[in-house]
């Protein structure tokens, strides 16, 4: 069985784990969720069409989701300094994850928005709406289902990624891993671990499924 | 209400190409409270011409005005506003999923900026008019087809405006549904003195609610009047092939096989009456009988009525000699009716 401070480190790491998504994960959506919008609406034959600026804004997203995880947190420790201060721990690791996390969820939004049907926002055009009132009153809600099922996705994303900055002193049940099971050979200490990041990953799927499922109204029962 | 004037619309092709003319000088003028209908395979432009009345399309060329405001030149604030007066509803209904039935119908009015309780207060007399009272608080997905275009047109009615465009609204609907919901938007043409415009590939929505059509191919306008006159006298042949069908102006095939265009050895002329309107009535058919002596054999008959008058058809074959058959045609244009001869029928054994 696992000393009780193993288990005293499996909790903090599980507790330094959420930090870590969840805070990342705000706002990585609190940036991505707009950019996505930006993105959708900006394409060929939409409603804002602006070649220029989705072709930047675009470029810059590709290059974020191209670069591995764990060159790009390498790569932008200076950045990760400035803001937390330091590149190690629990709050320096949520600098590279939200860079990642942003971006990728960008890229979800834009496709829950794109997949809303083009006749709504020639019905709510023919209503006389604005851009930002089509947008707000259309699109998001519309692609709220699409956009919980991305918020998923990246959740679980985010929750893989915390563990590899365990690798780079980053704090978190990756980083339990890695220096208990790993480096002093503690299997069990790896087994815990990876059951937790597996019931930890089945808990947020099922709860975004849940609510993905709540606020889509296209497949009710008449 | 309504006036286009030589509307074109050419779209740029991509990568060079020749430009594509969607569009072609259209002239239509749409009276106030009138139904118009505009009729056109898919692909005549009928979409595209519905769509610059309201500027969702904007024409290359060309002047629209509704309601005596020139919609080209406004401004997008002013067109915004202008739009608030002109509501639409659609093929497919485009009802948001994610709101129920009543705050689909307040959508247009939220963003007008009405009130909460104002809003109330307009959207339940709309659901009582369009009968969907009880499912003020349902989803589109639990609402039939018939149901879902109800709400289209409660929203579409939300802004009391003054023109109703219709883009096929009827034509993702089964016969009944299709039936009632025409009804409905006859009530509601005659209840609030609405003008609809409506846009069909279905003869049968023009014949059943519209009082002028215009019939549209390749980006025109090929013929365009009041229904009681396109459908009695459609002069285009795509016209007449709408036309046919509806009022059944064909012949029996095991008829048709017998009819020639040249006369043959022991042939009789076949001919088709037209009464139309008040004539509808008239007995020609005896009087020839009567006065010249000419039997006459009723190959095919059908009267029918178009926005409440009265159309017959009638297709005889003559059974006696030139002259008669000559005297026979000079009666029916002196009764003011109208006469064709269709063919030639050879003997049934030949």
């Amino acid at each position: 069985m696992l000393s009780p401070q193993i288990i005293d480190l499996l909790i903090k790491g599980l507790i330094d784990t959420l930090q870590m998504v969840a805070v990342s994960g705000a706002i990585g959506t609190l940036i991505g969720l707009p950019i996505g919008v930006m993105l959708a609406v900006t394409g060929r034959g939409e409603l804002l069409q602006n070649f220029a600026f989705n072709k930047v804004m675009g470029a810059v997203v590709n290059m974020t989701r191209s670069t591995p995880f764990i060159i790009l947190v390498v790569a932008i420790i200076p950045f990760t300094r400035l803001i937390a201060g330091t590149s190690i721990g629990t709050n320096a690791a949520i600098v590279p994850l939200t860079v990642a996390a942003a971006p990728f969820i960008a890229r979800v939004v834009e496709n829950a928005v794109r997949e809303v049907d083009r006749g709504l926002v020639e019905a709510a055009q023919a209503m006389g709406a604005t851009p930002f009132q089509i947008i707000r009153k259309v699109l998001l809600p519309e692609a709220l289902p699409g956009i919980v099922a991305g918020l998923t996705l990246s959740a679980v994303s985010l929750i893989g990624y915390s563990a590899m900055v365990g690798a780079v002193g980053g704090g978190g049940l990756g980083d339990l891993g890695i220096r208990y099971g790993y480096q002093r050979f503690l299997p069990e200490v790896m087994l815990a671990v990876v059951i937790v990041l597996i019931v930890l990953v089945q808990i947020v799927q099922s709860t975004g499924d849940l609510i993905a499922r709540r606020v889509n109204k296209r497949n009710l029962k008449s | 209400m309504i006036t286009l004037t030589n509307i074109h619309k050419t779209y740029a092709a991509r990568g060079g190409g020749a430009s594509v003319h969607a569009l072609a000088d259209i002239d239509l003028s749409i009276g106030r409270g009138e139904v118009f209908g505009i009729i056109g395979r898919s692909g005549a432009g009928k979409s595209t011409l519905l769509r610059t009345v309201n500027l969702l399309e904007s024409p290359s060329s060309g002047s629209v005005t509704v309601d005596g405001v020139e919609m080209t030149t406004l401004s997008a604030a002013e067109l915004r506003k202008a739009r608030h007066s002109i509501g639409m509803i659609f093929q497919h209904f485009n009802l948001l999923s994610s709101r129920t039935v009543f705050d689909n119908v307040a959508l247009p009015l939220e963003l007008a900026g009405m009130a909460g309780a104002e809003i109330r207060k307009t959207v339940e007399p709309l659901l009582d008019l369009v009968g969907l009272a009880d499912k003020r608080d349902r989803y589109p997905a639990e609402l039939s087809g018939g149901q879902k275009q109800r709400v289209g047109i409660a929203r579409a009615l939300a802004s009391k405006p003054k023109v109703l465009l219709s883009d096929e609204a009827t034509s993702a609907l089964d016969p009944e549904t299709t039936t009632q919901i025409l009804h409905l938007l006859a009530d509601i043409n005659r209840r609030l003195g609405l003008t609809i415009v409506l846009i069909t590939h279905e003869i049968a929505v023009i014949k059943e609610i519209c009082h002028k059509v215009a019939v549209m191919e390749n980006g025109r306008v090929i013929e365009q009047g009041p229904v009681f006159d396109i459908f009695a006298h459609p002069k285009h042949p795509t016209t007449r092939s709408f036309v046919d069908p509806v009022i059944n102006r064909g012949i029996p095939d095991s008829l048709r096989d017998r009819l020639s265009h040249q006369p043959g050895p022991g042939s009789n002329p076949v001919l088709r009456i037209t009464f139309t309107g008040e004539k509808a009535t008239t007995p020609v058919i005896s009087a020839i009988s009567r006065q010249l002596n000419l039997d006459l054999n009723i190959w095919h008959g059908q009267i029918d009525e178009i926005q409440g008058a009265p159309f017959g058809t009638l297709v005889v074959e003559a059974l006696g000699d030139t002259a008669k058959v000559e005297a026979a045609i000079a009666l029916v244009k002196e009764n003011n009716l109208g006469v064709e001869v269709l063919g030639h029928a050879l003997p049934a054994n030949h």
